[in-house]
């Protein structure tokens, strides 16, 4: 599978877009392939602070919950409304469907795409 | 990890792979919710080659396995099956059964994977005079059958007759030239069958199948099979059945008939008589958040503990969370309240009639 290049990722599966100050975040092909179908995600709020590496939401499939992790420290100016009605368009365009918006002062190092690739292995 | 005779095919079809009693089985093919709907609105395919069979013969067969099971073999008539339990003299389930009678001497009897080599020691520490029993789960392939038009798809290929069988009969016919074991028998909650086949032909038959029952037939993987057995109030070993939970408790009292010996029915007797501590209850929920296994219920407003969840996801096919849980209170009645402790958020919900789906 193709990680896109100008995405950042994190290790708990996580990618990143960032533009200026803001942060668009996802979960990757991999982890949506892991969860399987998702049928339920539970977003921060708008005005929501995130904190780097702390749980921030889930992601429910049939089989499964995974946690979404904030990539960084900020503020959560947008979650992904559309998400709620069809959860299951993460399964079928990872990198298309973003969850969340953050805004941030300072960026944690993230990792590349081929940095991301050599962790998933694949 | 052991694999089936079809994990070519499954590779084939671009499967998903997890670990299921020690068995690396297709869990999903494409979109596990796409399998479940078929099984429910059409039909769906399913590898259970990992599942045991133990073939029991001799005139003293049925004389063996009534004094080995809770509920005794010898009076199913020929080419009919029942459901049956296999527990250790403390009256835990060592396994869930279904046992059908070949014929006046032979009995085939279906385990569960994992369970193999528990139910392989109990048959075997339990033979009676001539009764043979064999381990022969390597010589054979089960593929299952499932959903409202798998008759209709299975009669295209099958040598017999299939409508005149019976839900819970077993017939010997062919298909494609290969002997086939056809049993009315399945855990989805549908109509179907389970085809039982020899090992070296599974391959060819799974396609012969699949290409039969062409956009009608889909195949499905273990994640579909969990959701649908949920539905249908079905138990799964490990989940709601163990060694440390009584047939009673399960709800599966009917199937052990006591006032004869059998390896369990002292304890299981007077288990009886004591009446139940926990029993198994459905539970259904509002919204999209499924109270999953090992969540922890309580009484609405309580601190108290009173049971955790077996099994639970939201439904597919009634759109609400659906979860089996053995609860402390078995006087509980359907439409209480109780609260699972979704991940630290207490969450109400009531409990329902099972099965939670029943075909019309």
């Amino acid at each position: 599978m193709a990680n896109p290049e100008n995405l950042k990722y994190t290790k708990e599966h996580e990618w990143v877009l960032v533009e200026n100050d803001v942060a668009t975040i996802g979960i990757t092909q991999y982890a949506a392939d892991a969860l399987g179908e998702i049928v339920y995600v539970d977003l921060p709020k708008p005005g929501t602070k995130t904190t780097y590496m702390k749980v921030c939401g889930e992601i429910e499939s049939t089989k499964s919950v995974g946690e979404l992790y904030a990539p960084m420290d900020g503020e959560v100016v947008e979650s992904n409304s559309s998400l709620s009605n069809a959860p299951d368009a993460i399964n079928s365009d990872p990198y298309g469907s973003w969850l969340i918006k953050v805004r941030f002062e300072s960026l944690p190092e993230l990792l590349s795409a081929s940095e991301y690739q050599a962790l998933t292995g694949e | 990890m052991k694999s089936t005779p079809l994990q070519p095919e499954h590779e084939k079809l671009g499967a998903s792979f997890t670990d299921f009693g020690g068995w690396n089985m297709p869990v999903r093919y494409g979109s596990d919710l796409a399998e479940h709907h078929a099984v429910r609105e059409s039909a769906g395919l399913f590898d259970i080659s990992h599942m045991a069979e133990f073939w029991v013969s001799g005139s003293d067969a049925g004389q063996m396995l009534d004094q080995a099971l809770v509920n005794p073999p010898s009076e199913i008539a020929v080419g009919r099956a029942k459901y049956n339990l296999i527990c250790n003299p403390q009256g835990g389930v060592i396994d869930d059964l279904i046992v059908y009678r070949i014929s006046e001497d032979e009995f085939l009897v279906i385990a569960n994977a994992g369970n193999r080599d528990a139910v392989s020691k109990a048959l075997g520490e339990r033979t009676l005079g001539n009764a043979k029993v064999e381990d022969q789960s390597d010589d054979w392939a089960l593929l299952a059958l499932q959903g409202p038009k798998a008759t209709a798809i299975l009669q295209k290929v099958a040598s017999i007759e299939l409508e005149p069988l019976r839900y819970y009969s077993i017939a010997k016919g062919e298909i494609a030239g290969t002997p086939t074991y056809f049993c009315r028998t399945g855990y989805t909650g549908e109509d179907g069958f389970e085809v039982l086949i020899p090992a070296s032909a599974a391959g060819k038959i799974w396609q012969l199948l699949l290409e039969t029952g062409g956009q009608d037939l889909t195949a499905c993987g273990l994640a579909a099979r969990d959701t649908l057995r949920l539905e249908a109030g079905m138990p799964l070993y490990g989940h709601e059945l163990g060694l440390d939970r009584s047939p009673f408790e399960a709800n599966l009292g009917r199937s052990v008939k006591l006032e004869r010996e059998f390896v369990g029915s002292e304890a299981l007797t007077k288990i009886k008589a004591d009446g139940i501590k926990s029993k198994l209850f459905g539970l259904k929920g509002e919204g999209k958040r499924a109270a999953r296994a090992d969540y922890e219920i309580f009484l609405p407003g309580s601190n108290e503990v009173i049971g955790t969840v077996t099994s639970g996801a939201l439904s597919p096919t009634l759109g609400y969370p659906v979860a089996m849980a053995y609860l402390s209170k078995p006087e509980l009645e359907v439409g209480a309240k109780v609260e699972v402790d979704i991940r630290g958020t207490r969450t109400e919900f009531e409990i329902a009639q099972l099965p939670f789906y029943k075909r019309s």
